[in-house]
């Protein structure tokens, strides 16, 4: 029993006349990045007012976010992917689920990755915003307004800064995961990363140069993540707050 | 909205969804919750190790595993499994290896991941007086793991690894791209055949929500109950 090797099979000329296979994977770490980066902008804006909303003093407010969080966390993110990518054009007005259905290739898959990883993640942030203000000690929120600031005063001179320097461990593994769950969207037809070594696999044979190519440039990607938030957080830390690491979440 | 909709289909296939393909999905649920949790509290024992033959390789495989996608792993351990059953026992060619056992495997050793961080956590949890107390009765290293600290480690990080658990009954439906009849596949299959994708996908994310979303409601009554008040 015996494999045979070929790494020069990354300088082979692919089979679409797009140039060598090293190329493909190169343009599928690209759509990885695309999707995770625009992903990426949708979690933390969404994630952060949700998150915000659901420490405020409103109980409704609350229980709104409440929903939408659970909502997003206990459907996994491959159901999810269908629901944007099928069942959603059916469902809108006929006119609007029609220019879905009509977008061109790698648009059609993209927009609605974009949107599901978006979405999907923004509910785990929410759930860190949450967590990471509700650490505080209260007497920061009395604090704001013994000094006669406004709830929104509060949060924005007070609470989030402190929050967000609390968070940004989760959050950077968060952004991790919004990376690495982008690889979901090949069910959908995004060729991403993990989908162009799958295809290459397809028409070379060659699994494993395939497969170890992508993990070693998953692996990266991971590594520049990780010292990039390094960096980030000694740049914004505030001397004499410590932002110890929390309590040991689940996640994926 | 709902006019056009086909709710019929559903009732129709409701044996084949529940009987082929959920229990497929609880079953490599169950099995790759049991060995994920027992290989990942040997990987967390390994990398609370001074041992640097022990730590080093076990971190090096935990970090592996956390920085790549679930799918990627799950196509790895398809053509990967093969090969390796055919070196152990020797074969001519690679092996055939179920698309079953197959995905048992992947879940087990990808999850074990996941699991050994939390039990890492929970090992570090246990006060240190409580080795230094089993070490002063004369109980070995196994002895003192097995009756003082784990116990210990597994009820404070019961709810984290149930959450987890939760996660990775979320996670199996990831099969569907080795074309597995698990609850999705089961679904997916259905969906194609009779053109209805709304109505069984809708059905699907339903049935999903309800069982995570049960799930994790006991979870955090166990975490009350549980709870040590200070």
């Amino acid at each position: 029993m015996k494999y045979n090797w070929n790494w020069q099979i990354f300088w082979a000329p692919a089979p679409d006349g797009t140039g060598i296979y090293l190329w493909w994977l190169v343009s599928g770490l690209g759509w990885t990045l695309a999707t995770a980066l625009l992903a990426w902008v949708i979690a933390l804006a969404l994630g952060a007012t949700i998150g915000t909303l659901r420490t405020t003093p409103l109980p409704w407010v609350v229980r709104l976010g409440n929903a939408y969080v659970e909502l997003f966390r206990n459907i996994p993110l491959l159901v999810q992917m269908f629901l944007w990518y099928f069942v959603l054009p059916e469902l809108l007005p006929k006119a609007l689920g029609d220019t879905m259905k009509q977008m061109i290739p790698p648009w059609a898959s993209f927009w609605p990755a974009v949107l599901c990883l978006g979405f999907y993640t923004s509910a785990r942030v929410a759930e860190q915003v949450r967590a990471g203000i509700q650490s505080l000690p209260r007497g920061q929120r009395m604090a704001g307004t013994a000094l006669g600031l406004t709830l929104p005063q509060t949060y924005r001179h007070v609470l989030l800064p402190q929050a967000f320097r609390i968070i940004l461990p989760p959050l950077t593994s968060e952004f991790m995961n919004i990376i690495k769950n982008s690889a979901v969207a090949l069910t959908i037809g995004l060729m991403e990363l993990t989908a162009r070594a799958r295809s290459m696999q397809e028409f070379t044979f060659q699994v494993f140069e395939a497969f170890t190519a992508a993990t070693v440039i998953y692996i990266c990607v991971t590594l520049v993540v990780v010292f990039g938030m390094r960096w980030v957080e000694k740049r914004v830390a505030v001397p004499g707050l410590i932002s110890a690491g929390g309590a040991p979440m689940a996640g994926h | 909205m709902f006019s056009g909709f086909d709710f019929d289909v559903i009732e129709r296939s409701l044996p084949f969804l529940f009987k082929e393909g959920m229990t497929f999905t609880l079953t490599l649920t169950a099995m790759a919750m049991t060995g994920g949790i027992v290989f990942g509290t040997l990987l967390a024992m390994m990398r609370l190790s001074s041992h640097r033959l022990l730590n080093v390789p076990a971190a090096t495989y935990v970090n592996l595993m956390r920085s790549v996608p679930l799918v990627l792993v799950i196509f790895w351990f398809y053509f990967l499994v093969p090969w390796i059953g055919g070196w152990v026992i020797g074969a001519e060619q690679p092996i055939q290896v179920g698309a079953f056992w197959s995905s048992v495997i992947t879940f087990t050793l990808f999850e074990a991941a996941y699991y050994a961080e939390i039990m890492r956590a929970g090992i570090q949890s246990v006060a240190r007086g409580q080795v230094s107390a089993g070490q002063a009765l004369g109980l070995n290293y196994w002895q003192t793991m097995g009756y003082v600290v784990l116990p210990q480690a597994f009820r404070n990080m019961l709810p984290v690894l149930l959450t987890q658990t939760i996660i990775l009954f979320q996670d199996t439906s990831l099969v569907y791209v080795l074309s597995i009849t698990d609850f999705l596949g089961a679904a997916a299959r259905i969906a194609q055949r009779d053109g209805r994708l709304v109505e069984m996908y809708l059905f699907v994310a339903v049935v999903y929500f309800i069982i995570s979303f049960t799930l994790s409601w006991l979870v955090k009554r166990l975490q009350q109950r549980i709870a040590i008040i200070s």
